[in-house]
């Protein structure tokens, strides 16, 4: 892995405006990963997605660190619902009309 | 351009006090936030709504405004003035949140203008763009190879490789083409859903193909070689004699392409089925009541 793909903790703070105290959180809640390289903390670029959501919901809809993680844990319940019922279907495509 | 009722779009009454519409908006933004409600258009739309309306009503003077010239705003002189006084300065808009475009309906932008744009344009915070989404229906035939298509979103063409294989349902991202990013952020990513349309004569189920062939009679008794069509051409293969009917062979690796695993491909499963003559000669009628009595 190379560092084009880690994102620094202090760039983090800059560019949401955000307390690092903020981030820290949010990766003692396993909502985050950090990458400790050299004694900086990183983020991987693939988890901005994510991080971006979590300040949505935290920031539009005044969700505490509990809340946004009950809300992954559901969206991804329902993912996996979803491709489980996009599977079921195809399937089902397979006897109709026989 | 239709009149938007923003108390109706909050649920509450004109007389509603700012605590009413505070609780309203929350309520209705945790229910139709896009990010609780991924790919739903209607939800995102909705969500769009409640943010004019709250900006709207939040704000005592522009409460005040919409209040006094809301339905009938067109007839406000001095709302008009200030109209086309709004539109002279207007600049390119930018906003600090993940919807880029068409944030506010034509109503809103006519009432209000850029007076909201100053109060938030000075967040300087970088987003990622917006995701887009996009469903291309493809036939089944097209996905038995991997083939290059171009798409239009949002007026650019955008030219992706689709993998053999793909499934019905299945999203695939494409990375960067989603709306631009906000004050220098990455762009966001378009995700295609794909609509596979089965009009052959073969079943799917995943990387399977499931296909059904009439037998005679007499080959189903004496076996013998039977052409099969599969979805790449014809084979020729040998059937025992004595097949039953409903008996199913698996022609391995010659079922559907495995998405991206190339040169690999399940299996194809034939069914057969033991068509009985509809119409006996008198000879064959004799022969048969022979067979009967060997019997």
């Amino acid at each position: 892995m190379t560092n084009d793909y880690l994102i620094p903790l202090p760039d983090l703070c800059t560019q949401y405006e955000m307390e690092m105290s903020f981030f820290i959180n949010l990766e003692e809640y396993g909502l985050i990963e950090f990458i400790s390289v050299e004694e900086t903390y990183f983020i991987h670029k693939d988890h901005i997605v994510n991080l971006e959501k979590i300040l949505r919901l935290h920031q539009e809809l005044n969700l505490n660190l509990e809340g946004i993680d009950t809300v992954f844990n559901l969206l991804h319940k329902i993912d996996i619902l979803k491709t489980e019922l996009n599977d079921v279907k195809n399937r089902l495509r397979r006897y109709e009309n026989e | 351009m239709a009149f938007i009722d923003y108390y109706k779009i909050l649920g509450v009454s004109k007389n509603a006090t700012d605590a009413d519409i505070k609780k309203a908006y929350r309520k209705l933004a945790r229910k139709y936030h896009p990010d609780l409600n991924p790919n739903d258009k209607e939800a995102e739309k909705k969500f769009k709504q409640l943010n004019e309306a709250n900006e709207v009503l939040s704000n005592p003077e522009f409460r005040k405004k919409y209040d006094k010239y809301g339905e009938h705003w067109k007839e406000g002189d001095s709302y008009e003035e200030a109209r086309r006084q709004q539109q002279r300065q207007r600049q390119d808009t930018r906003y600090s949140k993940d919807f880029e475009s068409q944030q506010y309906s034509d109503f809103f932008e006519s009432m209000f203008g850029d007076a909201f744009s100053g109060g938030r344009q000075g967040s300087q915070i970088k987003y990622r763009g917006q995701d887009f989404n996009a469903r291309l229906q493809l036939n089944l035939k097209d996905v038995y190879t991997t083939q290059t298509q171009i798409v239009t979103v949002n007026g650019k063409n955008i030219r992706f490789k689709i993998p053999a294989g793909v499934r019905n349902g299945q999203i695939i991202k494409i990375k960067g083409k989603g709306g631009k990013g906000i004050n220098g952020g990455p762009n966001g990513d378009l995700f295609i859903e794909f609509d596979i349309i089965n009009n052959t004569s073969f079943k799917r189920d995943g990387d399977n193909l499931y296909t059904s062939v009439d037998l005679g009679l007499y080959k189903a008794v004496l076996g013998g070689e039977v052409t099969i069509e599969t979805f790449d051409g014809k084979v020729k293969m040998n059937i025992k004699p004595l097949t039953q009917n409903g008996y199913q062979v698996k022609l391995k690796g010659k079922g559907f392409p495995k998405y991206k695993k190339e040169g690999e491909y399940g299996d194809l499963f034939v069914t057969f089925n033991v068509k009985l003559p509809e119409k006996l000669s008198s000879e064959e009628k004799q022969l048969f009541e022979k067979l009967a009595k060997l019997k």
